[in-house]
């Protein structure tokens, strides 16, 4: 069957070698796709029959009716009002803002001990290096869960009592119980101090593009650097003074048994968060000391032969250049550790899985809340991809 | 008589300033170079030695040998301060290595690791001749002596029934080379022979194994229940990662494939999988899978698809970026030799590339081995899971028995993940060898 010798002439005389019909890339490449294409909708279809006959046995309804439905459970941290009257629905979003609590949070304190961790690997002191580096291997051979667990267990549950709580200035208690800060009470006229911080912001950025354009144009100089540090700090604060200072802080006080007051981090924040920091800080280390390694030393000593001082060297010369190399693996840094924080569920702190789960369990609704996870999750990962490719953009290497 | 002013012979120079050499000079320019740097030196230095005391104090020095139950920890039946109480590791121990395996069956956990050593470490190895044999040894014949040992029942018939599959499918791919070859020329009939002659084979081979014939030679079957500690945690890792390997080059190749399908469902696959947590695919595959089946596959089964999907997905990325690393060149000098689209990727580039992310395939395994951790949250018990449950036996109830748990799954884990790290290291500088000055 496979000769097609349809024609007269043998096919080297015409030119184009004749080829069997399924020898063409083209038919092929179509055949191949429709064998693929019939192979998922027959697996989707399988999936789909086999699940709406055993929904049907197990007698779970399809759909996301349930989230209507009363939880009744309660949940140890909730950033909106929560009570076990209220829906799945609420739950779950509860769980989400968990969720993207610790990974802001996380995100925020990584990238500081992160670059602390590189700059000290790179540290001419052989002390300071030599601790960057054990505290890479130690923590980057560790699992996560462990850490997580370990912080949990071994060194929050450690703590005193709350009646003997370890206090520092009397503002900060830890204890079984968590770690207790001061809480700020917003009064009326508090919402001036925000509108004015976000004035500062957008006044410091204008005056950041006039100083670098009166520079460029005329070779004058302006402390950037300080004016807008002036600017987003003095707005607010002169806010506050001038609205009557409407802001003022709820502070804990050691009672007999207990702390009163304050604003309490639960103990699976306070672990899950230290984990979380510690673990991805390694991973941002190695990035930053790749980035900074990435520029060649010729580029210090060309600045230094410009007569820059260090300082200028490193923010005008290194760092730009650094950033270039560290950004991209930063980012799915950032996403490692958003997608790590479902590990809250090992220690029950109330995230967007440890929820999901409970009312899995619950009400059986399987497909519905692994689709809402998975959902949620790509989301998150694709906003903070557009962002992060964003800002790569912005400080990328324009070439002629 | 003149006397001369000018030396006549060169005077040698002079040694450099003690405080630039010796150890002093070191520590001047590495430790106390400036005040600062001295202050850094000195807290630097106190914290490291302090946590390092600590930990060498509990785990050593104070640290309790011997004993039979939870009194040889307490600090009041002692009569001092308790570091790590190693007892209870000795008494937990089969328990964080096997997990329930029966005891009488441990042998053959010992053999299979015995075996696993046997064939890796000449895989290793960079000068063991050998690799292609070795390697088919491993990632083909070990998982089925695996499984064998491990799980129990007929010794023979995995090793027939997967035969028989392989048959069948290499018999499939004769018959389709047939139909594939080209209209000039004769068409290779002996392909046809070949392949028809497979396919009787394994369907024959498939018919011998429903016959029961060869259940005879058996051993005890030990339910996956029964498996936990350590054992779960090398079997998921290294499962994961046998699979992953298949996976993601299928992916990685469909990613880069021309058909627009292809390559819509690769890229579909890898990017939503990438995108979620680990827990939320084991989720999946413990919660959702049992509902797309007919019947409900084994809890340990359903963890280790999740795990070969998520790896899988990884898996592709790596051998993407070996892919992208062959220069066009390569793929056109084989398209010149006319070679076929199998033949060119699994003689030419797929060699190349795989050996350029060896370094990644080692670090994938370290991350999944750090990630099995996670299958005690769908309850099965691995390492880190049994240890959680032995701090909960009162015989061994005491203030440090946590600690103890923890400094022994740490050193266990940080000794695997160590050792790969550095195996790793070893490849990429091999590897380097033409790019370094």
């Amino acid at each position: 069957m496979a000769k097609m010798t349809d024609g007269t002439l043998p096919a080297r005389a015409t030119g184009a070698p004749k080829v069997a019909f399924f020898n063409d890339p083209k038919t092929r490449s179509l055949i191949f796709q429709g064998l693929a294409l019939a192979l998922l909708v027959f697996v989707i279809f399988t999936a789909v029959t086999n699940a709406v006959t055993n929904l049907r046995n197990q007698n779970i309804a399809g759909g996301f009716g349930f989230l209507d439905q009363t939880a009744g459970f309660g949940i140890s941290q909730t950033p909106i009002p929560w009570s076990e009257s209220m829906s799945y629905g609420r739950a779950f979003l509860i769980g989400l803002l968990n969720t993207l609590l610790v990974a802001i949070v996380g995100i925020f304190f990584a990238t500081l001990l992160g670059f602390v961790v590189g700059v000290a690997r790179l540290s001419p002191n052989w002390v300071i290096s030599k601790i960057a580096y054990w505290y890479v291997e130690v923590i980057r051979n560790l699992p996560l869960l462990f850490q997580i667990l370990f912080w949990y267990l071994a060194v929050l549950a450690s703590m005193p009592a709350p009646r003997n709580s370890h206090s520092l200035f009397g503002l900060f208690f830890a204890n079984q119980r968590g770690i207790t800060v001061p809480r700020p009470i917003f009064e009326p006229g508090s919402g001036y101090i925000g509108i004015a911080l976000i004035l500062g912001i957008v006044a410091a950025f204008v005056v950041r593009s006039w100083a670098y354009k009166r520079q460029a144009a005329t070779g004058e100089q302006f402390p950037v650097a300080a004016s807008m540090v002036g600017l987003i700090l003095g707005l607010p604060i002169v806010a506050y003074l001038v609205t009557g200072m409407p802001v003022s802080f709820d502070y804990a006080q050691q009672g007999r048994f207990n702390l009163t007051g304050g604003m309490t981090l639960i103990p699976e924040f306070v672990a899950l968060t230290l984990a979380l920091v510690a673990y991805t800080a390694a991973f941002i280390g190695e990035i930053v000391r790749a980035g900074i390694q990435a520029v060649s030393y010729g580029q210090t000593e060309a600045g230094r032969s410009l007569g820059l001082p260090e300082g200028r060297i490193l923010n005008l010369i290194v760092v730009p250049q650094a950033l270039r190399v560290i950004i991209p693996p930063l980012t799915s840094q950032y996403l490692n550790l958003a997608k790590n924080s479902s590990l809250a569920v090992g220690i029950g702190y109330p995230d967007m899985v440890s929820v999901g789960g409970t009312i899995l369990n619950q009400t059986g609704q399987a497909i519905e809340i692994i689709a809402m996870w998975m959902g949620c999750y790509l989301t998150i990962s694709i906003v903070t991809s557009i962002f992060m490719n964003w800002y790569n953009q912005r400080i990328a290497l324009v070439e002629r | 008589m003149t006397t001369s002013f000018t030396r006549s012979d060169l005077l040698l120079p002079l040694p450099p300033p003690a405080s630039l050499v010796g150890p002093w000079g070191w520590a001047r320019a590495n430790l106390f170079s400036s005040p600062l740097q001295a202050l850094l030196t000195l807290v630097g230095g106190y914290v490291a030695v302090m946590l390092l005391w600590t930990f060498v104090d509990f785990t050593i020095i104070r640290a309790v040998w011997t004993g039979a139950d939870r009194d040889a920890c307490l600090d009041d039946k002692v009569g001092r301060s308790v570091g790590a109480c190693w007892p209870f590791v000795w008494a937990k121990f089969g328990q964080f290595m096997y997990g329930f395996y029966p005891a009488d069956e441990r042998w053959r956990v010992n053999l299979t690791y015995g075996v696993a050593i046997a064939l890796l470490v000449p895989l290793l190895i960079p000068s063991v001749p050998q690799k292609p044999l070795n390697a088919i040894l491993f990632f083909g014949a070990f998982p089925i002596l695996a499984f064998n040992l491990l799980y129990g029942g007929s010794i023979i018939n995995p090793w027939l029934s997967v035969g028989g599959w392989l048959a069948i499918l290499g018999g499939l791919a004769l018959v389709a080379g047939y139909l594939m070859s080209r209209v000039e020329g004769p068409p290779n009939v002996v392909f046809l022979q070949w392949g028809g002659a497979a396919i009787a084979v394994g369907i024959l081979l498939l018919l011998l194994v429903r016959t029961g014939l060869f259940a005879a030679p058996a051993l005890p079957v030990i339910e996956t229940r029964q498996w936990g500690g350590l054992l779960v945690t090398l079997v998921v890792a290294t499962t994961g990662i046998v699979a992953a390997l298949p996976i993601g080059v299928a992916l990685a190749l469909g990613r880069r494939s021309k058909m627009p399908i292809i390559r819509l469902l690769s890229v579909a696959v890898i990017e939503l999988v990438r995108g979620v947590p680990l827990i939320t695919v084991l989720f999946f595959a413990t919660y959702m899978l049992p509902l797309f089946l007919e019947r409900s596959p084994d809890a340990m089964v359903r963890v280790l698809v999740g795990v070969s999907i998520f790896s899988g997905a990884y898996m592709a990325e790596t051998i993407r970026g070996g892919l992208q690393a062959i220069p066009k060149g390569q793929f056109e000098g084989a398209m010149a030799l006319g070679l076929n689209y199998p033949r060119m990727m699994s003689l030419i580039v797929m060699p190349q590339a795989l050996k350029l992310v060896i370094p990644g395939i080692v670090n994938a395994f370290i991350g999944l081995f750090k990630d099995t951790t996670l299958v005690s949250i769908v309850a099965i018990f691995d390492l880190l899971g049994g240890i959680r449950a032995g701090f909960t036996d009162p015989q061994w109830a005491s203030p440090v028995t946590l600690y103890t748990g923890f400094a022994f799954a740490g050193i266990i884990y940080f000794a695997f993940c160590y050792f790969m790290s550095r195996y790793s290291i070893f490849v990429e500088n091999r590897l380097n060898t033409g790019r370094r000055r």
